[in-house]
């Protein structure tokens, strides 16, 4: 039972997190339609900035973080307008391929800069956990948790509340009526892209300190992250934040009861069970098959 | 008793969200002749041909081909079973040329297996020929021979459209849908087809047709259907069509259906 | 003259071995074509039929395994008390059930793309090959894990009493490949060429026209990716008993890229695309790293490179070297009976 708790709680931290890349997915992917393979490299760039400016530069813990998400979104900014503008009518097919040539080109060079062995990176809390009762929690993990609930809660709101959210959506849902209110389109493209590219940033970054920085990481975070959004379903915020949530339990559980080899196949198991069984999702907004 | 009924649409529904796009419709296709469905846009034309033909799943109703239900049928079904439709948008294999494209139209009349072909059996060769000949003699029977090696997306407009009737009748239909086939089409394009449209009747095929064009209409019809908001208002011969009020009204286009 | 020069280029791979003293660059010219393997596969699914697959590695790697396990014999405890054991059989067998499996998966692969297509499609494929990985990486009673499977035989053929062959050396393997690689490319052509080909193509180019002629969407989207997951099997197998070593890595992700780019580059959904594709992508490691370049500025330029290819030339090499050539003046067209032009033809 005790155990159970203490799954329960590493499973609700890593699940923020895994929200995050979840939310910038489906932003991404659900709502630009854009398979996206460069979000975990986004992903893995949010962590080697913390890399960078803590450990090199001997930057504030905290002001790292601000940057590393600062520069994700330029960087996602950069991306959407040097590859993606020029395709803005193709077919999902070439989009997909240029992402993945991105995605190669990123993290080799990722690779080349700071060689493949692991990186750690320092971090300014206690090291002993917090301890209440059978739970034991570091106060990293704890920090993470609160830094990706308020950004969860921001990106709903902006989204939800905000004149560029609305026009975010209006804009992928029929581009010409947005156009013809003076939306901005290409502004919009970007900003979106940029986005959802600076969540994936802002995750790589708070889970850095906490396990180590390395080339591949990205990997297996792009591939957790579009698990999240068929789970919740293609453009819903809540749903790829339940999504994120549900993941990380399936991930704890499994690695603490099945086997630990595991634990990062649970999300593929997820994705192909979901869209064997419910291939919309959730949370479905809108329907789409092809 | 179905004979001389080629297909019977009954009390058909389909609905859209809130919205009843066709309601309870009923009507009737006899072998041999050419029945039009009129109707302003947005009356329900192109749905119930989507219905009919599997590719919507109707909310009500009952359709029956040659006694047959078709309510259910995959698309691909309904094809094997001799319903063959067009689509309103121009709809080709446009980086195929012109003969490939009626050879894929072909499909239903080859018997070749997977097995056989990856085998290289001479049957696949033979057939192959048969094909061939059978895509060219397709094509002269539109007007389209001169155009074989060329690539479908390279056609005029007018061509494409009758490519796409070549596709159609290579599936070997005993009932043709065309849907809006002369739209876009000038006038001397548009008597062509209708040219084209008698020798497809001699070949014994039905044809349900959907068109806006009233002069190609009241000229190829043996029967007209008018839609107005999914429902019928008129089922009759041209001439009692286009004398009736409710036609009229819905279409406010009294100039052309005074046309003798 | 197309017979005359297919012929030439025939002779001429059959007389490599013959006059090439370097096996090394004899090692990679197999795995090169081992790959041109595959990617041909692909070639059948991504080009022919539109379906972005992008876990072909997982059938390369589970014809490879199964093959690899047969040859080798295993013992495993399925259940706790249940212990299933296999003798060593002959890798002919092997190989053959290598084939069969992968064209199983590929079987299942295709029932399930039929409900979730476009992009879900990719997402489902990458997945099933991770999935797989992990399973190889992770039940080590029956795959040794990252300890790999060592020792795998190489392929005998045998006639009892009259002869008997062992594929150890490198010219016998290059031979070995192209007879499958010719093999593989006839099968594609025939089906390409013939009404399950073009049924296919019509449900990459238009599937509501293609179904509204009879044509069945399940059973072509089946059937394209067995033969095509059947055949990078077959790519897999060769590679198990010709490197005689397999690890999990073989289902790594980067594999299935490589095929990508070789299909994509070479032009998708010709016959000759993939061939073209992987002899460039298949080299230029080789070349690169004689000239000293680290694999990973290797890597950055095929990602440049395949953005560069999607841009500007968009349907691969060999249709942009055909339409120049047509443009020229020169080269094949429409021929006196009227059939289709090469290009239409492919």
């Amino acid at each position: 039972m005790d155990q159970l708790l203490q799954h329960g709680v590493n499973a609700l931290i890593l699940g923020g997190t895994y929200a995050l890349l979840g939310i910038g997915l489906t932003l991404i992917f659900g709502i630009m339609r854009v398979v996206n393979f460069t979000h975990g490299e986004l992903y893995s760039f949010g962590a080697y900035m913390m890399f960078m400016w803590v450990m090199f530069a001997g930057v504030n813990f905290f002001l790292a973080l601000v940057l590393a998400v600062v520069l994700g979104i330029a960087l996602g900014a950069v991306i959407e307008v040097i590859l993606l503008r020029r395709l803005r009518g193709a077919d999902i097919d070439t989009t997909m391929l240029v992402m993945i040539g991105a995605w190669i080109a990123l993290q080799n060079a990722e690779q080349l800069a700071w060689s493949g062995v692991a990186k750690s990176i320092d971090n300014p809390f206690p090291a002993s956990p917090l301890v209440l009762g059978p739970v034991s929690v570091s106060w990293n993990r704890l920090f993470v948790f609160a830094v990706a609930l308020a950004l969860i809660a921001a990106s709903y709101a902006l989204i939800n509340r905000t004149r560029l959210g609305k026009a975010m959506r209006a804009t992928f849902q029929d581009r010409e009526t947005a156009a013809l209110m003076g939306v901005e389109i290409n502004f919009i493209h970007t900003a979106t892209f940029a986005l959802g590219s600076g969540l994936a940033a802002a995750a790589g970054a708070l889970l850095g300190p906490v396990f180590v920085v390395y080339p591949t990481m990205g990997d297996l975070a792009s591939l957790k992250a579009f698990a999240i959004v068929i789970l919740g379903g293609l453009g819903s915020i809540p749903g790829a934040t339940v999504g994120g949530f549900i993941l990380a339990f399936m991930e704890e559980l499994g690695a603490g009861y099945v086997s630990s080899g595991f634990r990062d196949g649970m999300g593929f198991l997820l994705i192909i069970l979901i869209l064997i069984l419910k291939p919309t999702g959730l949370f479905a907004q809108k329907e789409r098959i092809g | 008793m179905t004979t001389g009924i080629e297909l019977a649409v009954a009390g058909l529904t389909i609905e859209f969200g809130g919205l009843t796009a066709v309601d309870d419709v009923t009507f009737e296709v006899r072998e041999g002749e050419v029945l039009s469905l009129i109707g302003p846009n947005g009356a329900g034309k192109t749905t119930a041909f989507n219905a009919i033909t599997g590719y919507l799943e109707p909310a009500a109703g009952e359709i029956r081909y040659r006694g047959a239900l078709l309510r259910g049928l995959k698309p691909n079904a309904i094809a094997a079973l001799g319903v063959v439709r067009t689509f309103q948008k121009t709809s080709v294999f446009t980086g195929q040329s012109v003969h490939d494209n009626v050879l894929i139209g072909l499909h239903l009349r080859s018997k070749q297996r997977p097995l056989a072909i990856l085998l290289g059996l001479p049957s696949v060769a033979r057939e192959e020929k048969e094909l061939a000949s059978e895509a060219a003699r397709i094509l002269r029977f539109v007007g389209l021979e001169a155009r074989v090696g060329h690539v479908a997306s390279a056609l005029p407009y007018g061509e494409l459209r009758l490519l796409e009737v070549a596709v159609a009748l290579a599936a070997q239909p005993r009932l043709l849908l065309l849907d809006e086939p002369v739209s876009g089409m000038n006038p001397v394009e548009t008597a062509s087809f209708m040219g084209l449209l008698a020798q497809i009747r001699t070949l014994g095929i039905t044809v349900l047709l959907v068109e806006h064009d009233m002069k190609m209409v009241m000229g190829v019809s043996d029967r007209i259907v008018c839609l107005n908001h999914g429902r019928i208002i008129a089922t009759g011969p041209p001439a009692e069509i286009q004398r009736n009020p409710e036609v009229v009204r819905a279409y406010l286009g009294e100039k052309f259906l005074h046309k003798a | 003259m197309k017979r005359a020069a297919t012929l030439a280029w025939l002779l001429f791979l059959f007389s490599v071995p013959l006059w090439l003293g370097d096996l090394y660059v004899l090692h990679v010219l197999i795995v090169t074509g081992i790959f041109i393997i595959a990617a041909m596969s692909l070639n059948l699914l991504l080009g022919y039929t539109g379906q972005l697959s992008l876990g072909h590695v997982a059938f390369f790697g589970i014809g490879a395994y199964v093959s690899s396990l047969v040859s080798l014999g295993f013992e495993v405890h399925l259940l706790p008390g249940w212990l299933v054991r296999l003798e060593p059989k002959p890798v002919w067998l092997g190989m053959a059930l290598g084939i069969v499996f992968a064209g199983a998966s590929g079987w299942v692969i295709g029932k399930i793309s039929f409900k979730v297509r476009g992009a879900y499609f990719v997402i489902v494929t990458v997945s099933f090959a991770e999935v797989v990985r992990l399973v190889a990486l992770n039940w080590v009673e029956l795959t040794q894990g990252p300890m790999a499977l060592n020792n795998i035989p190489a392929l005998t053929l045998a006639v009892p009493g009259v002869f008997e062959f062992t594929f150890l050396r490198k010219p016998a393997n290059y031979y070995l490949m192209l007879v499958v690689a010719v093999l593989c490319y006839v099968l594609i052509r025939r089906l390409v060429h013939s009404r399950a080909g073009r049924a296919m193509i019509a449900l990459r180019e238009n599937e509501p026209l293609a179904t509204s002629v009879g044509v069945d969407v399940t059973r072509y989207l089946v059937l394209a990716t067995m033969v095509s997951a059947a055949m990078a099997g077959a790519a897999g197998a060769l590679y198990a008993h010709y490197v005689r070593i397999v690890d999990p890595d073989v289902f790594l992700f980067i594999y299935t890229v490589t095929m990508v780019i070789m299909v994509v580059s070479g032009g998708k959904g010709t016959l000759a695309g993939p061939i073209v594709g992987g002899l460039i992508f298949g080299l230029l490691p080789e070349v690169l790293r004689g000239l000293e370049i680290k694999p990973e500025v290797q890597w950055v330029v095929y990602g440049v490179l395949m953005i560069l290819v999607v841009y500007f030339l968009p349907d691969g090499i060999v249709p942009a070297v055909r339409s120049w050539w047509q443009r020229r003046g020169e080269g094949p067209s429409a021929d006196a009976t009227g059939r289709p032009t090469a290009e239409a033809a492919r």
